[in-house]
Formats: structure tokens, C-alpha cells, sequence
């Protein structure tokens, strides 16, 4: 099933109305126009366009995140809070990765830079391998499975 | 009629004022460049959650568009520091 | 203070969100100071400008829709501003300290 839905033009109408606040008439229709405007300019800019397949699979991924989000949160919070005592032992480390899509990559890049003790330090386009840092590098495979099972599958699902 | 909140409110301007105040020493003290900048977009970040809050204390809607404004331009300015960093140039031709 | 006349069902679970969301910030920004390595520190402000800054925008959300006696969620805004921009800055930052203590 191959559903395109417009997600730029949508996205930019939700913002216009939950900025001001109101849902008249008036409104709705210049946000109509001003999605429309833009949605028209910004196609020269970027030619490739995302097309997400599975909305469900995107929510439980979301929830997935915020998740991860609060576990890390603590987790990064008692590392600082016990710096005195230990040094975190940083480090960066590899994941080769099956996910080409663009969009895919970018929100992957986004979610493991958004979570606290992970970030994104590079990919290699060729050989498809990411480079991670993490704050407290202990257990190399974990990470591994995280990154592979918890983001990469469902974002593999949804851009396809 | 309930004073929990306004009390929340004093403690958590406290706290993020702390925030700041830590991130205005690395921002000082930062021995590298990219130190400066990442302390830089810390106070931004402490700064909208400041502004919010008060926001919360004196229940107006009117500080909601100065948060929104200040995370935009901490973004920009951040940004715009840490390419400059990477590259030398900001906007490259 | 005009925080007062909130009612208390808003007023309870905002007031928790907001001592969560300034204690998550202070400790996000003391990272800053207590660890040692610019590797190290680039992680912590991100828990103020995830959690720290949800939660506190959670609180706002709530009081707001209580003080109109209507759902205000305009500040969902800000957080997926927020939420979108403060990642790029990281990477931004970490393949420039990268570079940096290479050459």
C-alpha cells in the first residue's frame, strides 16, 4: 500500500493554526495559502522529498524514544552527579548499518543525538558505517543492539 | 488559594538560574573554542526555560513568543559558531 | 504572583513538572563543570534541552489550558522546535571538535 501523504504542507498548516491559536475560518484558509506558498518555494531547494509509509510504526517509535529519552536522562544525570568519584570512560565506536534511505538516516541522527550520552559523530556514505560517541562506553554490544533493533528497524519500516 | 505552584515556580527559576550560572562559567573559563560555544547554547537554552517560567509565575500567554524567539536565534547564533569552527567560513559558496 | 488562582488539579502536576524540569537543567548544566573532557561535557546540556525543557514545557501547556479554560498547546512549538534544532548544533559541534583536535 503506497499512500502519499503531503507531509510538509501539513506540518506547516498544523503550525500556523496552533500558533495562533484558533481554528476560524480565516484562519484555516491562510494557513491553506501560506503552507501552499511555501511548500511551492521550498520544492527548488530540495529536490528529494520523504515519503513516510507506516504512521503506527512511527508512533511506537516515538514512544520507543521518549523512553530511551527519560532512561538515558537518568542515566547521564548520575554519571555527572558521580563525576567526583569516577570519570565517565568516553569513547566513540562503529555500527555498520543497513538503513540508506536519507530521511531515514537523518531522524536516526536526530533520535541518537537527542538522547543524553550519544552522539552522532559521523557516517561514511561508501561503506554505510556510522561512528557514535557515548559518554560511558562499557558495553559495546548493547549499544550495538539498541541502535539495530530499537531505531533502525522501525525506520527501516517506515521510509522503506 | 494554593501556593504550590508560585512555590515551584521560585525553585525552578532558582535552579535554571544556577544552570546559567554554571554554563557562564564554562562560557568564561572554556579552555577550548567549541567549549565556548556549547556553553553558549546551554545559557540560550537555560535562558528560554527562564523566560517560560516566568511565563508560568504571571500566567500570561505573551512570554510563550519571547521563548520561541530566543530558541530561534540561539539556534542561528549557535549554529552559525560551530560552522565556522568546522569550516573556517560560515556560508560557503 | 498570578500562578495563585491556578486550580489545584493543574496546579499539583505542574508544580512537580517544574521541580523535575529545573532539577534535570541544573544538573545538565553542572555536567558542564564536573566533567573534564570537551568529549565528555558535549553530552550533558542535552538533558537539559530534552527532558529538562519537556517537562517544563509540560507544566506550561497545563497551566495555560487551566488559566483559559480551554486546551492551549501552542508550546508544543517550541518543543518540537527545540527538539529538532538542538541536535543539529551537537553533530554541528562534535565534528568540529573533531576536526579540530585533528589538524
Amino acid at each position: 500500500m503506497r499512500r502519499r501523504v503531503p507531509v510538509l504542507p501539513v506540518f506547516l498548516l498544523v503550525m500556523w493554526l496552533s500558533l495562533n491559536g484558533s481554528l476560524a475560518p480565516g484562519q484555516i484558509a491562510l494557513g491553506v495559502l501560506f503552507a501552499g506558498l511555501v511548500t511551492l518555494a521550498v520544492a527548488a531547494l530540495r529536490p528529494v522529498s520523504a515519503w513516510p509509509r507506516r504512521f503506527d510504526v512511527a508512533v511506537c517509535l516515538f514512544f520507543v524514544v521518549l523512553v530511551d529519552v527519560v532512561r538515558s536522562n537518568i542515566a547521564v544525570g548520575s554519571v555527572i552527579l558521580g563525576a567526583s568519584r569516577r570519570q565517565p570512560h568516553v569513547g566513540f565506536m562503529k555500527i555498520p548499518l543497513e538503513l540508506r534511505d536519507p530521511h531515514g538516516l537523518a531522524v536516526l541522527a536526530m533520535i541518537i543525538t537527542a538522547c543524553p550520552g550519544s552522539v552522532w559523530a559521523g557516517h561514511d556514505r561508501e561503506s554505510n558505517v556510522l561512528t557514535l560517541h557515548i559518554l560511558d562506553l562499557q558495553d559495546e554490544a548493547a549499544w550495538i543492539r539498541t541502535v539495530k533493533q530499537r531505531y533502525e528497524r522501525p525506520l527501516m519500516e517506515i521510509f522503506g | 488559594m494554593n501556593h504550590v505552584l508560585p512555590w515551584a515556580v521560585y525553585f525552578a527559576l532558582m535552579c535554571v538560574s544556577v544552570a546559567m550560572g554554571c554554563a557562564t562559567i564554562r562560557l568564561l573559563r572554556g579552555p577550548q573554542a567549541q567549549d565556548r560555544v556549547l556553553a553558549l547554547d546551554t545559557l540560550y537554552i537555560n535562558g528560554m526555560l527562564v523566560v517560560l517560567t516566568l511565563g508560568i509565575g504571571f500566567g500570561s500567554g505573551i512570554y510563550f513568543d519571547i521563548a520561541l524567539l530566543i530558541a530561534l536565534f540561539g539556534f542561528v547564533g549557535a549554529t552559525a559558531m560551530a560552522k565556522f569552527l568546522l569550516r573556517g567560513e560560515v556560508i560557503e559558496p | 504572583m498570578n500562578a495563585i488562582n491556578v486550580p489545584l488539579w493543574a496546579a499539583l502536576p505542574a508544580a512537580a513538572l517544574l521541580v523535575i524540569g529545573g532539577l534535570l537543567t541544573l544538573v545538565g548544566s553542572l555536567g558542564l563543570l564536573r566533567l573534564h573532557d570537551f568529549h565528555a561535557r558535549i553530552h550533558a546540556p542535552t538533558m537539559g534541552s530534552t527532558l529538562g525543557a519537556g517537562c517544563i514545557l509540560l507544566a506550561s501547556i497545563l497551566v495555560s489550558s487551566a488559566l483559559a479554560q480551554r486546551p492551549v498547546v501552542h508550546e508544543v512549538l517550541i518543543a518540537v522546535f527545540v527538539v529538532l534544532t538542538s541536535p543539529v548544533t551537537a553533530m554541528l559541534l562534535m565534528r568540529a571538535s573533531i576536526y579540530r583536535r585533528r589538524g
